[in-house]
């Protein structure tokens, strides 16, 4: 078989990411501007600022935050999701298209609706004054914690989906012999849950987390569209700051020191997956 | 477990309600983007009159035609490149034993590790040079590199599980390398080339981060890029937004509701890997 076959993509992926890759990771080394023809080595100096930066190390708690708390609810929902709907529940069909169908709509644009539904004159104000809960009203996007909070809870709902077809594919392996015959032994829903049917499920569990945990470092289009990384950039999260950072503010080199920050938590976080995977499927 | 008990018809209920608030708020969404802009009132309130006289405004002031065009461009061919070429670099890393095929099918992995930040900046400046930034040509270039170690990925493994039956066959019906791969192996893929065409096509239409920086300022836009712009042209003028989602969305969701088996498998398979 004729070399050439490979060649096509090769040279795409090498031009498109493999030489930039060690290029950004050259440039986090450098003051780089973006714009002078100048560039100076300068070591380590954008990872000891980076170190010491409030911002940059603001939007690095947050975005674990984000990824931590998304992964948590979209795996419990995923998994409630799946367990419901894996019954004999008639309408079951139309219900797992109305929750996966955010996973096909992009992010930026339920970013927006839910800017919408939360602004302060929007449905979720207008609902709880409406329920005589007017108390309640919010500026939910204005205040960094609620903002924040939002956000997870985007995030999630776009995902959810997602988990729970993951999880419906892994509970066709649960054996049904074993659910009876735990349920002759009269083991309850809660037992059944923790002692056969987590088990059986390990390995879509693991994928989900994992999914959730990268996608959650990575997140974009959710802030931007719903924050700006606002108000005060209390929301910015690594990546906002990195778009920021190095389109608007010009610094180069510290926008690409953030980056390579970026991808060693996502790599180390992809690379446990690879690995707890291939040890999973070996086992 | 197999009957429908009063414990099922509960589950159900609940579920059902659980699905109804879960949707509410694209069920808003599309009712205010329906409101003709006389009607005033609560965004919860029904429209009573739909009219589609923002999506009008859409097409008209926001320029969305060119830009759902250019979306469709883009999908359509960073989909076709991604397949294409995907799948001929699988067929070799996977047929060609030895060293070379090995350490590059390993160089393609270590591409699914790295988040898009890390090239970002040098290759906005490349593709800058090469005067591919402000139109289409660097946006798909852009494709026909980081869909590659997704994409080869899920080529290499379904591959894996094919049998060489047929391509021996073919090998010894005297056919070449090149037209064994067209007759033979690209449609024992098929299923895969169903998932690879879904992930990439939803991926590419649905992406922000790469056009907002590839197209801005150039008067060229895709969908999700008009969009953004609406936001700040319009401000608040919600019913405008909202009928632009809804143009950008209704043909996605229309093929999902039609393709929905065939989405929701290549999910769960592809995303497992």
């Amino acid at each position: 078989m004729p070399f050439w076959f490979v060649m096509p993509a090769l040279v795409s992926y090498v031009f498109v990411i493999v030489v930039p890759a060690a290029q950004g990771t050259g440039l986090a080394f450098t003051d780089w501007n973006g714009l002078s023809p100048q560039r100076d080595f300068v070591g380590l100096d954008n990872f000891v600022q980076l170190s010491a930066d409030p911002i940059a190390l603001g939007a690095l708690g947050r975005t674990v935050v984000i990824a931590l708390a998304s992964m948590a609810l979209v795996n419990l929902g995923g998994l409630a999701l799946a367990l419901g709907l894996n019954t004999q529940v008639k309408s079951r069909n139309i219900l797992r298209t109305v929750f996966f169908a955010p996973a096909v709509i992009s992010p930026l644009v339920v970013g927006y609706v839910f800017k919408f539904v939360l602004s302060p004159t929007g449905p979720v104000n207008g609902l709880l004054g409406a329920v005589g809960l007017a108390d309640l009203k919010q500026v939910w996007l204005g205040d960094p914690h609620l903002a924040l909070l939002a956000i997870i809870g985007v995030v999630a709902w776009q995902s959810v989906g997602t988990a729970m077809v993951i999880y419906l594919a892994g509970l066709q392996g649960v054996e049904p012999e074993q659910v009876e015959a735990a349920l002759m032994d009269g083991a309850g829903l809660w037992q059944r849950l923790v002692n056969i049917v987590l088990p059986s499920i390990a390995p879509s569990i693991l994928v989900n987390a994992m999914l959730t945990l990268i996608s959650g470092l990575r997140v974009f289009d959710q802030v931007y569209a719903m924050t700006g990384g606002g108000p005060a950039g209390l929301t910015q999260s690594l990546a906002t700051l990195f778009v920021e950072l190095g389109f608007e503010f010009g610094r180069y080199g510290y926008a690409a020191a953030l980056a390579v920050v970026l991808s060693v938590l996502v790599a180390s976080f992809s690379a446990l997956q690879f690995g707890l995977l291939r040890r999973g499927s070996k086992a | 477990m197999t009957r429908y008990t009063v414990r099922t018809l509960l589950l159900e209920i609940a579920l059902i309600v659980a699905a109804a608030v879960f949707i509410s708020p694209m069920v808003v969404a599309l009712n205010i983007a329906l409101r003709p802009s006389g009607q005033a009132g609560s965004p919860l309130a029904l429209t009573t009159s739909p009219s589609l006289e923002n999506v009008v405004a859409a097409f008209t002031e926001g320029h969305l035609g060119a830009a759902l065009l250019n979306s469709v461009v883009v999908t359509v061919g960073g989909t076709l490149i991604a397949i294409t070429f995907s799948s001929w670099a699988a067929y070799y890393l996977v047929r060609r034993s030895g060293h070379l095929p090995r350490g590059l099918f390993m160089l393609f992995l270590a591409g699914l590790l790295l988040p898009i930040q890390l090239v970002t900046l040098p290759l906005y400046n490349t593709l800058h040079s090469l005067g591919l930034i402000g139109n289409l040509g660097g946006l798909l270039v852009h494709y026909a590199g980081s869909t590659m170690p997704f994409s080869v990925f899920l080529y290499a493994s379904f591959l894996r599980s094919v049998a060489t039956d047929y391509e021996e066959a073919a090998h010894i019906d005297g056919c070449g390398p090149a037209s064994a791969f067209v007759h033979v192996v690209f449609p024992l893929l098929r299923p895969v080339t169903g998932t690879v065409l879904i992930l990439n096509a939803l991926a590419i239409y649905n992406d922000f981060f790469n056009p907002l920086l590839y197209l801005t300022g150039s008067g060229q836009q895709t969908a999700p890029v008009a969009l953004q712009s609406f936001i700040g042209e319009y401000v608040a003028n919600w019913p405008v937004i909202f009928a632009g989602v809804l143009v950008t969305v209704v043909p996605i969701l229309a093929l999902y509701f039609i393709l929905q088996k065939h989405i929701i498998k290549g999910f769960a398979g592809g995303l497992k890997g």
